[in-house]
């Protein structure tokens, strides 16, 4: 078995990425490694990227948000010379087996998606810087930006040349960015995507392609100019002095992680992981300053930081446990408490970062492809904030004890559930459960703030079942050992479509429909048969297709 | 409302005059043309008569009709090697199939970047060329480098045609791109770095006519075989041309170190300083001057593992160097062929896929062809019985493309730190005091019959005129 990927790293460790300040103005310099694959067979070259590459980029993007709350705008450009990015390394893509490309997509979309939220909500501009040759992936990540710049060199050109070269998809938002945000027309659009040289200098301003080109010589001031453009028309900051993002606190067992908010126990027979979130304890800062000085330490960030590497550890590394058990132990006041601290200081940079992160991370669970069941049993503490994890699953049950109403476990819905952590849909989870249906929503608001017992819950809708103790272990085992026998490749279609039930959005058309297309066409020896695409790129060897269009 | 009479005008024979679109094509690229040569072309040299070779037809007396003329009047035609009938494509997953009369529509994206590539390189070679008109040492050597700069237009020429007549508006885009880029301007540069550079003396333009025009003959060569019949037959006559351009570069040098060689004899030294204040260039700077134009034109074959190689070859593009000649399958799926890399410290050899080391392939005959003419150039030493030997370096050293890019390896091969290479690099590369030395000796010389100090006179004039004959007048 190959090492278990690490999504933890820092500046110190970066082989791929630079990161340098200036005033308001971040820029990442992309200078890839080509010795510095994540995995053998294949360099790096021409600034293509891999897994490595994008964790990297994670983690940069995270540390501007809570390191330097000074920026305003991150430029992206690259080191090399007339390479800004060739998108990832296909190579790579050639050697890996389907579900590592599925996850280093999906991955490698969070990414572009979590810029584009943070523009969105927290008002972190991105301004792509394009200097070079841009293609396929190097130009999905620009379009991730607020805005793209194109050196116009004559030679310098932008495309998408995952059709005609490699037979795929551009899968990581490629197509749906071109049309949904950069609205180039479709037409345009298919000559752009069919052309393996892509479009360059005035034309491609023309087609919308890039919003500005600036020759060589004015390049870096058109740069800086648009990008102090792009910071000031952000949120603006006063703040200098950002909050430190120590290293995350992991401890690998066997058959369990240890985070300092939560573990995750591992049953390989069942095929199950059971994720136990704990809720905030002793005191807790309530106070912006106090907030600030706990740092990385506060409850919720490490909470966010805890969840969203949980998520993708697991992802990656443990494929075969299918379904995700989610359980909550400890203080839902506390809970409750730190969703009033949020709630109140929400416009402080600090807090608003933390409700990103936590937001993003809650996205990165509704987009797992693994079954997702909330057990809200005996010292449980579904409340608010920790609640969003149960409404983010595929079902819920909820212990009812009829004999002992007083030790009943109970969630609460709370202020935080309608207004922190939309999905990528843009609607809330509950929202969503209800189909924006007014009087459902009326119930469940009304009921803020109150403990609402199995029998309650289950009445508003917030819970699948409602177990009695007698029947809670059998009814719950049963649930589950029928759930991990179904066709692993059926459930995640269906859970993606049920989970997305009704509005779609940008980035919901990236998720579902366009990477069911790239996911359907990875599979197609088109691609990935022997004289696939995909497979034969750069041996010189032509890929032989199946003419029959299914 | 045709204002040209082509077949005069423009020398062809590819039946211009009966072709629609091609002349609307050229009547609007023509013009531009004319204004990018007055532009960019020989600096101050409009009016002067140069005795200059045309090619009027392909045959044996009109491919070089000699005969003073203006260089804006200069006869640009369009040639094309005579057809093969049946010729069938010899290599790659199409061999056997018959040669492509047109452009197949899935390889449009490749054959045309490489036309355009290969065509950019024509204009920019003029313009890093354009001042050396004022500096030339002799008429002889003046009419030489108008004739270079002709035949490199004719060689744009060339390429505007096949982009004309065969990728349609596209192509009529590319060829006026042909003439916006400029060589060295920042803002608008040529595709190719090694044109980009300067050639700011008479001994890097010989150097660069020997060496990197070499390049130029090599991927004229691999193109010639082509599947992409019209490519392979303007490429072949193309290469009957460049042949010229090689011998400036080869006697040039050759009459430069000839020269000094005398001088060292007569003053019976190998001191620089000496050498240089009697007006010759010292033979340790010839050798830095080698030693750039060699590694930097090596750098030009592209990387060592390519995945384009073998695309291109494979797709039946561009073929290798005397593809016909080679005795194997003409496929290369099953070969492999030894690329160096540095490893642990040492330039090690991996055996990599054929079709992927292809560029290395053709700058390995390369490299064994512009070594022999380094011989050539030692045998005048030796006659002139002198020790010094001129060296071609390894092909690792000062290299800025392919797997050793950036590496530190002495021209000797030995792989050193960083430190050591930049300790040297005044003594492997022309320093800035070399440059302003050479530079310093240049100054026109255009009494027919006469020659520039540092350089030797040639052993034969052109076309059988004699060494003093008028060959350039001026008016």
């Amino acid at each position: 078995m190959t090492d278990p990927v690490d999504y933890r790293t820092d500046p110190s460790r970066y082989r791929h990425w630079q990161l340098t300040f200036d005033g308001p103005v971040a820029t990442l310099h992309a200078d890839f490694d080509e010795d510095g694959g994540l995995r053998p067979g294949y360099k790096l070259k021409l600034n293509s990227y891999d897994l490595g590459v994008d964790i990297e980029l994670n983690d940069a993007l995270n540390r501007i948000r809570f390191e330097h709350p000074e920026v305003g705008c991150v430029v992206i450009t690259s080191n090399k010379e007339r390479i800004f990015c060739s998108g990832a390394n296909i190579f790579m893509l050639g050697l890996s087996s389907h579900a590592w490309k599925v996850n280093f997509c999906k991955f490698t979309n969070e990414t572009r998606n979590g810029m584009e939220d943070s523009s969105r909500h927290d008002g972190l501009k991105f301004l792509a810087a394009i200097n070079g040759a841009c293609a396929g992936g190097g130009y999905e990540l620009a379009l991730a930006c607020d805005e793209i710049l194109l050196v116009d060199d004559r030679s310098s050109s932008v495309s998408l040349p995952e059709v005609p070269l490699l037979g795929v998809l551009p899968g990581t938002g490629g197509l749906t960015r071109v049309t949904d945000k950069r609205h180039v027309r479709h037409d345009l659009a298919d000559i752009f995507c069919t052309t393996t040289e892509g479009v360059r200098g005035q034309r491609a301003k023309d087609w919308r392609l890039v919003d500005d080109i600036a020759k060589p010589a004015a390049f870096d001031d058109t740069v800086r100019e648009h990008a102090l453009a792009l910071a000031a028309a952000g949120i603006p900051s006063t703040t200098t002095s950002g909050v430190e993002l120590a290293p995350i606190e992991r401890r690998a067992e066997a058959d369990a992680l240890h985070y300092s908010t939560l573990r995750i126990e591992m049953d390989r027979a069942a095929r199950t992981a059971t994720f136990v979130i704990g809720a905030p304890e002793g005191e807790q800062p309530t106070e912006p300053g106090a907030i600030e000085a706990a740092g990385a330490d506060w409850y919720a960030l490490r909470l966010a930081r805890d969840l969203d590497d949980a998520i993708l550890t697991m992802r990656t590394n443990e494929l075969d446990l299918g379904t995700w058990i989610l359980r909550t132990e400890g203080d839902a006041n506390a809970v409750l408490a730190m969703d009033a601290t949020l709630l109140a200081h929400r416009d402080h940079w600090f807090v608003r970062e933390t409700i990103g992160f936590l937001r993003r991370s809650l996205q990165r669970l509704d987009v797992s492809s693994r079954s997702l069941f909330a057990l809200i049993d005996e010292g449980s503490c579904f409340a608010g904030t920790l609640l969003e994890l149960a409404l983010a699953c595929d079902r819920s049950y909820h212990l009812a004890l009829p004999d002992e109403p007083d030790a009943a476990p109970t969630l609460v819905v709370g202020d935080a559930n309608f207004e922190l952590y939309p999905m990528v849909t843009g609607e809330s989870r509950l929202e969503r459960r209800f189909y924006h249906e007014q009087a459902a929503l009326d119930a469940v608001r009304a009921a803020i703030g109150q403990p609402l017992d199995a029998d309650a819950s289950l009445e508003l809708g917030l819970v699948t079942s409602n177990p009695d103790d007698l029947d809670w272990e059998d009814e719950v085992r049963i649930a589950l050992e029928e759930r991990v026998a179904l066709s692993p490749d059926a459930l995640t279609g269906m859970e993606a479509n049920l989970r997305f039930n009704g509005r779609e959005t940008m980035l919901s058309r990236i998720f579902g429909r366009l990477t069911a297309w790239q996911n359907w066409i990875f599979q197609r020896p088109n691609a990935v048969g022997e004289q696939g695409a995909l497979k034969v790129y750069g041996s010189g060897d032509k890929a032989r297709f199946d003419w029959d269009r299914v | 409302m045709s204002s040209i009479d082509y077949n005069e005008k423009i020398p062809n024979n590819v039946n211009l005059a009966e072709d629609r679109a091609l002349k609307r094509a050229l009547e609007h690229w023509q013009p531009n043309y004319l204004d990018w040569w007055q532009d960019m072309g020989p600096e101050e040299s409009q009016d002067m008569e140069v005795y200059l070779r045309t090619a009027i037809s392909v045959d044996k007396e009109g491919w070089a009709q000699f005969g003073h003329v203006r260089m804006p009047d200069y006869r640009w035609g369009i040639f094309l090697n005579p057809a093969k009938e049946d010729r069938k494509i010899h290599f790659g997953d199409h061999k056997g199939e018959d040669a492509w009369q047109s452009v197949p529509g899935e390889y449009r994206a490749n054959l045309r970047r490489i036309i355009v590539t290969q065509g950019d390189t024509e204009p920019a070679s003029v313009e890093q060329q354009r001042h050396l008109g004022l500096t030339a040492p002799s008429l002889y050597d003046l009419r030489n480098l108008f004739q270079v700069n002709v035949e490199e237009g004719r060689h744009l020429w060339a390429m505007v045609y096949l982009l004309h007549k065969y990728f349609g508006r596209d192509g009529r885009e590319e060829g006026e791109a042909l003439l916006e880029r400029r060589s060295g301007e920042e803002d608008n540069p040529r595709i190719l770095q090694a044109f980009n550079e300067k050639t700011p003396d008479w001994l890097a333009f010989y150097m660069f006519t020997y060496f990197t025009d070499r390049d130029g003959k090599y991927q004229l060569h691999a193109l010639s075989e082509s599947s992409f019949d019209p490519l392979a037959r303007t490429t072949r006559f193309m290469l009957t041309e460049e042949a010229h351009h090689m011998f400036v570069g080869e006697t040039g040098v050759s009459r430069v170190i000839e020269r000094t060689c005398d001088v060292m004899n007569q003053l019976k030294t190998d001191d620089v300083a000496t050498l240089r204040n009697a007006g010759v260039i010292d033979l340790p700077t010839i050798q830095r001057y080698l030693n750039f134009h060699f590694s930097v034109t090596v750098d030009l074959f592209g990387a060592d593992e390519s995945s384009n190689a073998a695309i291109y070859y494979s797709t039946g593009l561009k073929g290798r160097y005397a593809e016909g000649k080679r005795k194997d399958d003409h496929v290369l799926k099953n070969d492999s062929y030894p690329v160096l890399e540095l490893r642990d410290g040492k330039l090690v050899e991996k055996q990599v896929p054929m079709l992927n080391a292809l560029n290395e392939v053709l700058r390995d005959d390369y490299i064994r062809e512009a070594a022999s003419g380094v011989k050539r150039w030692n045998r005048v030493i030796e006659k002139a019985g002198l020790p010094f030997r001129l060296q071609v370096p390894h092909k690792g050293f000062h290299r800025k493309i392919g797997a050793l890019a950036g590496t530190s390896i002495a021209p000797d091969g030995t792989v050193i730190t960083e430190q050591q290479w930049e300790a040297k690099r005044d003594q492997w590369l022309p320093s800035a005091e070399d440059r302003a030395f050479v530079s310093s000796l240049m100054g026109r010389c255009v009494e027919p019959g006469k020659f520039a100090n540092w350089i030797a006179p040639p052993a034969l004039g052109i076309n059988g005129q004699p060494v003093d004959f008028d060959y350039v007048r001026f008016n």
